[in-house]
């Protein structure tokens, strides 16, 4: 069942990581100033007003800068850090430390030591190499570079042509980083905006719609808040290898026993049981953010936001026409930064499509990061694919193999007359372990309540036959 | 105490990293060298992470042989606990000891909790062999897959590797006198927490490019015949810019190596590829992906251009 209460905080790794965070902003200038949710800008916020803080308020910088060892170079870490950090690197304040010392080690001769340095202190995902190593080359190599970009940047955040040649292409994160933009207050015209939204952006290939959260209606907002806030996903719990002391328990905890024995001093104690511990499973949750989607994404991101802050194992995916980890993105505690910053992130908002392309990417890069320990999977989609399910059901097999237990969420599963005729319902339906409808907040609920009776297993009826039945059935099938 | 014994020094810069690395048939690059180096520096816990069989699991033995320290390996697995990581006491002596103070029938509660909770009672699992060691001399800790154990572990391990020190209830805090050289391995089969990483200096493994792999394979495989093993390493450095569910690693190309020396060939020919691909690949769909036209495409590849530098 749903259970409605406060979110429990006495989780040990969560709690620090949080608490390391804020001590990172706390250190630069403080919170945004401005939180109106401009379109791009909005995104990081507080990551510009952090950069901002790097080119402007030198005093802060000087201040941190005298606690270090060295003066010019340990200042130029310093600045080199906070750019890292406004790119949205998870750089805490004991880095610098770490970093000064790492580059007093290895000394400044040779360039790629001091680099490497730099970054085996600072880096510490894959992910963040590239973008650590195009920091890296244009803070300390080609300071004209700097000028060249502010230059290319500045004019077409006034509304003018640039008159050289864009720079080279750096990730949007960077160039944010790297060139904060001015206070809002300098731009009152809406429409640049959207020139340096577009400017902003990754491909032109592929439909750019960043979808603006700010147009829901404030109604809207604060009732689905107030509903999705307090939903949970109990999924039923299994039993971990881990154990614990227990009233009743399958093992003899020796331990215990025996301080329990020398406390009688030798004479006859009762035996101490250790039991297995028992905590639901690792949740992978892969939702599907495409045009036909658009409705529901909205409101699911909500409850997604909900259930990741819940249970510290869940990892959330989202995908168009590619996948994209919103995991980091939905960790914030405030739901509306942690949207603002998925908007940002996403770039193929309600766009088009490849379930299959998606699924295969999945399985290639994250399945293998993400499905341990008896993962299950949520599928969140329409199961209308633009590639008309072309090799979708060979990659949702191997998905379906991989996990504990796929479970489909189908938002048109709640039409009277739902058929599986679209090639990609059909190509994906033979897999799946469960198949629910979601469409509205009391579908949710029951999701939790449905999954709760299935008892954490695989079924082993096939999905399709219970597809019609599952389904409430209260509106007709539209056309 | 024993006086320390004498042991090499370690390394003054990336350069000497890299040569004793070398020197001990780890064919390094710099970069690697770069955080080895630094790790050792500045005493943190060194975090590899790559894909299987990149060789992460190789530096901390060759770390320890070079350096002439002791190895400590704890494999991770999922439901590690500290009986079986940390420290476990040795229940069936301190029962002899109980029963023997009933006998002798002076025990009372306090005498008898310090008997048989002193260090002579305590077994000792890898983590704290590391950290106080037997002979004194600080060993290399290699902590290896930590991403096959779950999050209490890791939570864990918070305390050991920033003071590398371990509090036993019982007995207290055991601090190390010198801190061991620590090596952490993980596959990425999960995300191992921020707070970990933070603590540790973080080096991606990669697989080596064709010339190191080169290097790599005749110092590890020096009976394969040199275009024998020119081939292999092309053949290998190929596959893994195909688009494969799981690349062969280069553990898979020193399989390879030794399969090939075991069937006398001198030279790859698509039919052998086909036979032994099952070295190399470790799933049906990749094995299914190299076809017989495929394979022996790639076979005249290879043959015709050598290594792509």
């Amino acid at each position: 069942m749903i259970v409605a209460g406060p979110p429990q905080d006495d989780r040990p790794l969560k709690g620090e990581a949080a608490r390391s965070d804020v001590s990172g902003e706390a250190i630069v200038a403080g919170p945004p100033q401005d939180d109106r949710p401009l379109k791009g800008e909005a995104a990081r916020s507080d990551v510009s007003g952090e950069a901002i803080a790097t080119m402007d308020s030198a005093p802060t910088a000087r201040r941190q800068a005298m606690l270090l060892p060295k003066g010019r170079l340990a200042e130029n870490v310093l600045h080199f850090v906070r750019v890292l950090r406004a790119t949205g690197m998870p750089v805490g304040p004991a880095k610098v430390i770490d970093a000064v010392a790492a580059v007093e080690a290895v000394g400044l001769a040779n360039r790629t030591d001091f680099r490497e340095a730099l970054a085996a202190v600072l880096v510490s995902r894959h992910e963040q190499l590239p973008l650590f190593e195009q920091a890296f080359d244009v803070f300390w190599r080609n300071p004209k570079l700097l000028e060249k970009m502010v230059a290319a940047l500045l004019p077409r955040v006034y509304g003018r042509v640039p008159d050289e040649e864009p720079p080279p292409e750096l990730p949007a994160r960077l160039a944010q980083a790297l060139m904060p933009k001015k206070a809002p207050e300098a731009r009152p015209d809406d429409e640049d905006e959207v020139d340096l939204d577009a400017a902003f952006s990754f491909s032109a290939r592929e439909v750019l719609q960043q979808k603006d959260f700010a147009t829901m209606t404030a109604d809207e907002v604060t009732q689905v808040k107030a509903m999705l806030a307090r939903l949970r996903l109990p999924l039923p719990e299994r039993p971990q290898r881990r154990t614990r002391a227990a009233a009743r328990g399958s093992r003899v905890d020796l331990r215990a026993t025996l301080r329990a024995m020398t406390g009688a001093a030798g004479a006859v104690a009762p035996l101490a049981w250790r039991a297995r511990v028992r905590r639901p499973p690792p949740l992978v949750v892969l939702c599907d953010i495409s045009g036909s989607m658009d409705r529901y994404a909205r409101m699911l991101l909500h409850f997604l936001h909900a259930i990741t802050n819940d249970g510290h194992r869940v990892h959330t995916l989202v995908f168009g026409t590619r996948l994209t980890n919103i995991t980091r993105h939905l960790a914030h505690r405030d739901v509306d930064v942690a949207l603002t910053r998925i908007t940002s992130a996403v770039d193929d908002w309600a766009g088009g499509t490849r379930i299959g392309a998606s699924l295969a990417e999945f399985n290639r890069r994250w399945s293998r990061r993400v499905l341990g320990q008896n993962a299950v999977v949520l599928l969140i989609s329409d199961g209308l694919d633009a590639d008309a399910g072309e090799g979708l059901a060979f990659e949702v097999e191997r998905l379906s193999k991989s996990c504990a237990r796929l479970i489909w969420l189908n938002p048109l599963l709640r039409y009277a007359g739902f058929e599986a005729r679209p090639a990609g319902i059909r190509a994906i339906l033979p897999h799946v372990d469960d198949f629910l409808p979601v469409h509205n907040v009391a579908s949710l609920r029951d999701l939790a309540g449905a999954l709760e009776g299935r008892g954490g297993m695989r079924r082993s009826t096939p999905a399709v036959k219970r597809a019609i039945k599952v389904s409430p059935a209260q509106e007709s099938w539209p056309g | 105490m024993l006086p320390p014994q004498p042991t090499p020094a370690l390394p003054l810069d990336v350069d000497a990293t890299l040569a004793l690395l070398t020197a001990h048939d780890y064919v390094a690059e710099r970069r690697l060298a770069t955080a080895v180096f630094l790790a050792l520096k500045l005493r943190r816990p060194l975090f590899l992470e790559g894909e299987a069989g990149v060789g992460k699991t190789e530096i901390a033995k060759v770390l320890a042989v070079a350096l002439g320290k002791p190895l400590v390996r704890l494999q991770c697995y999922e439901g590690l606990d500290t009986a079986a990581a940390v420290y476990e006491w040795n229940y069936p002596r301190q029962m002899i000891e109980i029963r023997l103070a009933e006998a002798a029938g002076n025990v009372t509660r306090d005498s008898l909790a310090h008997d048989i909770f002193t260090r002579e009672f305590l077994l000792q699992r890898p983590l704290l062999q590391a950290i106080d060691p037997a002979d004194g001399v600080a060993p290399v800790l290699l902590i290896d897959e930590l991403d096959r154990t779950d999050e209490p572990f890791e939570a864990y391990l918070l305390e050991v590797l920033s003071d590398f020190q371990i509090s036993i209830p019982e007995l207290g805090v055991i601090r190390a006198a010198q801190p061991p050289v620590v090596v952490i391995t993980s596959n990425r089969t999960r995300e191992i927490h921020d707070a970990i990483k933070r603590r540790c200096l973080y080096h991606w493994v990669d697989y080596p490019d064709a010339l190191r792999e080169l290097d790599i394979l005749r110092r590890k495989c020096p009976r394969a015949p040199e275009n024998l093993a020119r081939e292999i390493v092309a053949f290998t450095q190929r596959l893994r810019s195909m688009d494969l569910f799981k690349a062969p690693g280069v553990a898979e190309t020193l399989d390879w190596a030794e399969a090939l020396i075991a069937l006398d060939r001198v030279a790859l020919d698509p039919q052998t590829v086909g036979d032994t691909l099952g070295v190399l690949l470790k799933y049906q769909d990749d094995v299914g992906a190299l076809s017989p036209e495929v394979a022996s495409k790639l076979v005249a590849e290879v043959q015709a251009e050598g290594i792509r530098v």
